[in-house]
This record gives structure tokens, C-alpha cells and sequence, in this order.
């Protein structure tokens, strides 16, 4: 690896991450950059992420967001990251498109709540669909992110390989413009 | 099943404080735990909730059968080879594999004991480890793998590579670490390469060996602090896996056993086929995830635990010798009793990952995987039922196909979703054995997490359900404008209102 140029001195840089309506496959996939890991931390310093327990997001350089917009709850998140991220991702198919949640978009949320809970086989009489408060409310469609906030980068994949994660993240840390070129810029 | 601190009292109801636990962190997936507190800070009410849907079995079906295996690994990217298996072999029968090739069996095999073993080091060394090497309420910003790659960089770099290497295999198996497209209904697509195979071999033993680390960790945990392992979020409970028909140990084909809280097999050589015979689902208000029991006993007795602490404790032995030498000194550890407590999962886990390596190394040796017949087919069935032991435990896919290949059915139970009571139950023990009457601080609440990081709930898997009515829907641009609103009302009217504001502006 080309050690990147600080251009901030020697302070870490601070990277936030989040799962919206994803599979947490783009994560994986974050991970799968294997031993490079132990390098990464000594340049970032995470924030709030599925692998920190910092629940509330602290001001950072870089958001990475995974999955699209399935709940009120994913819409508020990716509005707080905005406003705490310099720089945000949009990571893998489902960031950028909605992906595959998104194929229930042709589909009536009422119809298929009754199917999952009132009318399958296997469920026990009267069983009824979910309704606390303290569930979101559904969106009617599974929405890409950048409806609803500016997007700074597109990582493309499902997942992007964590080659392809690797480059975006050390183009980026050095002050160069993201450049994955062929071989690592695939959709799959 | 209704269990106690499940729902406050009716009458103190109003009055209690709420405390969330929003997200639950160093886990798979989106949960969030709520507490209810009267004003002595007893608690009242604890309650695991799965808070996101996406609908999987809907839109599953009306799709092209060949699809499946490839669209259902996006349930999960921890474990998405679990999904592309347990599709794959409920569909084996639609195209009348029954059975698939042995070189099939074989790379399916591998491929998953890769994924197991992968996942199970993902879990202990990524997002467990630190509660368990630091404490439960160490620092907050060094309880993670950081913090472990800083304090025991030896540690972490074993867990990343030992995890490589499991991803290695899925690569190799799958052609892709993440959502790979190696198995098909049928059969596989290809054959391991022998350049591959030497790439793994020449790893294989050493992996073994770290396994055994692993192991060594987890039991050096329990030595040191014999009264918290054994009594933190425990609770008595039945406990359900496949096994072999010989009663080994088998992550990847075999019958449906289960046993209650004393060990006593309650339900054993159950086909795969019959599931409907003997799971039935509940579900609550208050979450997106469903309750499965054993019909037989019905909801109130009838829950169980799945997974690695189920699975060591039900099978009769471990088909490979170090692992099962493991499980040997597991067992003497309960003293002739099931050993029930949470953290006991993480050595049953560890005890896995050894045994996966054992198989793996096994299998990679195996000529079978270079070459022979990968497809089988036979007469075309309308459908089947899939099961698999997932790193979390059973995993049941089903599916009905009409005459035009499209799925007419999809039905899902995922390994989490067994495990949602008894999750509830180790919350629930852990607020009232270390919470109760206290004032509440980041480090008590961690151990709630603690309880439910032991299960290793994969919430992804567990969200493929849907949500609440009535709906409301607003579509707000990057400027905070309210582009489109739609509000359904429980009939099912719609209505475009742009007037109201809504819950979502900035």
C-alpha cells in the first residue's frame, strides 16, 4: 500500500459506519479487507459503527452507508449522518438503487403484511401484524439514498469487493480522487 | 408464550420510565432493546424488538426457481451461503436431484463448513471478544476489535486470518466471498481447481491448530470466572438441531432432533419435510420477528434454543477427534447437567470452528472435489424443504414451484428468529440478576448487549417480514422540500396530502 498523505498532520481520521435496509453484506465485505484492517486503524479512528458501541455519531471526515431507505427510522439516520459526515458513501447496490428490498416495490404493503402475518401456513390462530410504537412505520418503496441527501461517492457492487473498498478508502484518506479503474468497478 | 418482565402490569403501566438500548451494537443487523423502570429503577419490562422489515418471502415469490439461491443470500451477508445452500437443496427436489452428485455434497460441504467457520471467528473475535477480554463495562470507545488489535494484537490478527481463511474456501467454492453463485438447484457449478485446492492446503493445518487456540481462549474465559459463565443469562430451556441419522454432529444434512431443558430427546429423526408437523410461529405486537415452537408442547413450553450451544449438547458425538475431544471436556464442565448459560455459547462456538477445520482440512484432501459429475435431475417435483444447520443455528427454507418455474410459495424460518424467545429470556435474566433497583449506567446496559451478543443474532436474516399499518409515506428532497406524501388509511384509501407536516423533515 502507498502510505497516504496526512493532510491533516498526524490526526486520525474519523470514519463513521451504518446498515440501513441492507444485508450487512457490504460490511462483510469492509472486513474482508483481511489483514489491512490493523493498517486502517491506525489511520482512522471509528465512530459510531455496527462494529463500535458509540450509538449517537460524532462529527467525522468519512460516512459509509449501507442499504437504502425501507423506514422512517433508516430516513433519520442517513439525515444525521449527512449532517455529521464530511465526506458520504453511498456503499453497494442497495445505497445506491435500493437493490434487491427494492424488488417488493411493485408490490401492496397492506397485501403482503396480511401474508407474512395474518394468513401463512405454520402461523398460530389470530395471529395479527405488529403495531407497537416503538416499531418505525414502513415506507411504502424501498428508496435509494440519495433521494433524500447529497451524495458525495458511489461504491458500486453487492458487495464491492474489499479491493474495491481498499482503493476508494486509500485514494480518499490521501487526498486523491477515487479511482477504481477496471477490474474493480463491477455492479455484482 | 407469555414470561415474566415480557409486559409490565397494566396498572403501573402509565407511570414507568423508558430506557432504549438503540442499536444494539456488535451484532448482525438492526435491533434495539427497551427497558421499562418504575421510580425504584425495578424493572418492569424488557423487551428485545426487531425493528426493520423487507418482505423476502413476498417478492420471492412470482420469481424464476433458478433465481432463489442467488437472491436469498441477500437475507444476509454474514451468512449468505446458508441461504444459497438451504435454497438450494429445498429446490434440489423441485428438479429431482434427489440425491445430488457426492462431488456436489462435497463442495456444497466445504463451502459451508468454510462459511460456519468464518462467521463463528466474525462473531468471537470481531464483535464478541471484547466483553469478554476487557469486561462488560470497560471504557466504551476501547470496547471493540480495536481496542483487542491494540491490547492483544496477537489475538486479533489470529481471529482476521482465521476468518480469511474461511472467506478463502466461500471463494474458492462459491467465486465470490460475498453472494456467491457456486451452488445451483441440482448441484454445483464447478469443481474446486487444483491450484486452489494447494492454495488452501498449505493453510489448512495451521488453521487447525489456531482453532484450537480459539478454543484454549474460551475455555481459559470460563476458568477464570467460573460462577459469571455459568450463571450469566442463564435459563432452562429446550434446545433443537439437525443431527446425522447416527446422531453426529452434521452443519449441512440430516434429521431434526430436539431436547428439553434435562436433556431427554423429546423429538428425534424427524425428516426435514415434515417441519410443518412441528414448528408453528406466534407473533407479537411489538416486534417485526416471529416465536416458533414445537407444536406438540405449544407455545408456552414448547420454545427453544438453536445453535452452537444446542447443537454440542444434542448431538451424540462430533464426527472429527479434536473437536470432539472438546466437546467431551465441554460436557464434564456441566457436571451430567445441560449447561444453559449464554456465554457457554462462545465455547460451543469455538469448539465448531475446531471441528469445521477438521472437516475442511478433511474435504480439501478429498479427490471427489476435483472431479466427478456436479448436476443431477430427475422427475420435476412441485416442491421441498430445505434445511441447514447455519452458523446460528436452523435454518428452514420451503418453496412451492408451478409448471412455468415461477415460486408460488416461499416460506423462511432463519436460525435468529428460533432463537427470539430465548434471546427475550437472557435480556430478561441478565436486567433482573444485574439491573434490577440499580441506577442504570452505560456499562449495566452493555451487559444486556452482552446477553444477546452470545446468541449472535443475525437481524438481517430475522427482517424479512413486514411492517405496520397505517402507512405514511413522505418523499423529502435533499433540501428538507416535501416532494410527495401518501398517507393509507387502515381500508387501504389513499391519500396525496402535502399539507401536514411530517415526522421526517430535518
Amino acid at each position: 500500500m502507498i502510505p497516504p498523505v496526512m493532510p491533516h498532520g498526524p490526526r486520525k481520521l474519523k470514519l463513521a459506519t451504518v446498515s440501513l435496509a441492507g444485508c450487512f453484506g457490504c460490511h462483510m465485505s469492509f472486513l474482508d479487507i483481511d489483514e489491512r484492517l490493523l493498517q486502517l486503524i491506525e489511520l482512522v479512528e471509528f465512530d459510531r459503527s455496527p462494529l463500535t458501541d458509540i450509538k449517537e455519531i460524532g462529527h467525522c471526515d468519512i460516512g459509509l452507508i449501507e442499504g437504502g431507505l425501507c423506514n422512517a427510522e433508516n430516513v433519520v439516520v442517513l439525515r444525521e449522518f449527512r449532517a455529521h459526515c464530511k465526506t458520504l458513501v453511498a456503499v453497494g447496490a442497495c445505497a445506491i438503487n435500493g437493490g434487491l428490498p427494492a424488488q417488493r416495490n411493485h408490490l401492496n404493503l397492506g397485501t403482503i403484511l396480511n401474508n407474512v402475518y395474518g394468513s401463512r401456513t405454520g402461523l398460530r390462530a389470530g395471529s395479527a401484524i405488529p403495531n407497537d410504537p416503538e416499531l418505525p412505520l414502513p415506507l411504502n418503496q424501498v428508496h435509494p439514498i440519495h433521494e433524500v441527501v447529497h451524495v458525495d461517492y458511489f461504491l458500486p457492487g453487492c458487495p464491492p469487493s474489499a479491493d474495491a473498498i481498499w482503493k476508494f478508502l486509500t485514494d480518499l484518506m490521501a487526498g486523491r480522487t477515487p479511482q477504481l479503474g477496471h477490474g474493480l468497478m463491477h455492479y455484482d | 408464550m407469555t414470561s415474566p418482565l415480557e409486559t409490565a402490569p397494566a396498572d403501573i403501566a402509565q407511570g414507568l420510565r423508558r430506557v432504549a438500548i438503540d442499536p444494539v451494537s456488535r451484532v448482525e443487523g438492526h435491533g434495539k432493546v427497551t427497558l421499562l423502570l418504575d421510580a425504584d429503577n425495578r424493572v418492569q419490562q424488557v423487551r428485545l424488538h426487531i425493528v426493520e422489515f423487507r418482505g423476502f418471502e413476498s417478492f420471492i415469490e412470482g420469481r424464476p426457481f433458478w433465481e432463489v439461491p442467488v437472491m436469498v443470500q441477500r437475507l444476509c451477508g454474514i451468512c449468505p451461503v446458508s441461504h444459497h445452500l438451504a435454497a438450494s437443496k429445498a429446490l434440489d427436489r423441485v428438479v429431482g436431484a434427489m440425491p445430488v452428485t457426492p462431488t456436489a455434497t462435497k463442495i456444497r460441504r466445504l463451502m459451508h463448513y468454510g462459511q460456519v467457520m468464518q462467521s463463528h471467528a466474525l462473531h468471537f473475535f470481531h464483535l464478541s471478544s471484547p466483553d469478554l477480554l476487557f469486561g462488560f463495562d470497560s471504557e466504551v470507545n476501547h470496547r471493540n476489535i480495536v481496542g483487542v488489535a491494540q491490547a492483544h494484537p496477537d489475538i486479533a490478527k489470529k481471529g482476521i486470518l482465521l476468518r480469511k481463511f474461511g472467506q478463502e474456501v466461500i471463494r474458492v467454492t462459491a467465486g465470490k466471498r460475498v453472494h456467491g453463485t457456486g451452488s445451483v438447484p441440482g448441484g454445483v457449478n464447478k469443481h474446486v481447481s487444483m491450484a486452489d485446492r494447494a492454495m488452501l492446503l498449505a493453510d489448512a493445518q495451521q488453521m487447525v491448530e489456531w482453532a484450537q487456540d480459539a478454543v484454549n481462549i474460551a475455555k481459559q474465559l470460563h476458568a477464570q470466572n467460573p460462577a459469571l459463565y455459568q450463571r450469566f443469562g442463564s435459563f432452562r430451556s429446550n434446545m433443537l438441531s439437525l443431527v446425522r441419522a447416527d446422531g453426529a454432529l452434521d452443519l449441512y444434512d440430516g434429521v431434526l432432533r430436539a431436547r428439553d431443558a434435562s436433556g431427554r430427546i423429546i423429538l428425534d429423526g424427524a425428516s426435514d419435510q415434515r417441519y410443518l408437523d412441528l414448528i408453528e410461529e406466534e407473533v407479537k405486537p411489538w416486534t417485526y420477528m416471529k416465536f416458533p415452537y414445537l407444536k406438540a408442547l405449544g407455545p408456552e413450553l414448547g420454545w427453544y434454543k438453536v445453535g452452537p450451544l444446542a447443537r454440542i449438547q444434542n448431538c451424540d458425538f462430533i464426527p472429527s477427534p479434536l473437536a470432539e475431544r472438546e466437546r467431551r471436556e465441554f460436557m464434564d464442565w456441566g457436571q451430567g447437567d445441560v449447561i444453559h448459560g449464554a456465554l457457554a455459547y462462545h465455547w460451543a462456538r469455538m469448539i465448531e470452528v475446531l471441528h469445521c477445520m477438521e472437516v475442511i482440512r478433511d474435504l480439501l484432501d478429498d479427490p471427489e472435489i476435483l472431479t466427478g459429475d456436479l448436476m443431477a435431475s430427475g422427475p420435476r417435483q412441485r416442491g421441498g424443504v430445505g434445511i441447514i444447520e447455519a452458523p446460528r443455528g436452523t435454518l428452514i427454507h420451503h418453496y412451492e414451484v408451478g409448471d412455468d418455474d415461477l415460486v408460488s410459495m416461499c416460506n423462511l424460518i432463519v436460525s435468529t428468529t428460533h432463537n427470539n424467545q430465548a434471546m427475550n429470556e437472557a435480556v430478561r435474566s441478565v436486567a433482573r440478576e444485574h439491573l434490577d433497583g440499580k441506577a442504570l449506567t452505560e456499562g449495566l446496559l452493555n451487559h444486556i448487549e452482552v446477553a444477546i451478543r452470545a446468541y449472535d443474532p443475525c437481524l438481517s436474516c430475522a427482517t424479512h417480514a413486514l411492517g405496520q399499518m397505517p402507512l405514511d409515506v413522505a418523499l423529502v428532497g435533499p433540501t428538507g422540500e416535501l416532494l410527495d406524501r401518501i398517507i393509507k388509511s387502515h381500508s387501504g384509501d389513499m391519500v396525496h396530502d402535502l399539507s401536514r407536516p411530517t415526522g421526517l423533515a430535518a
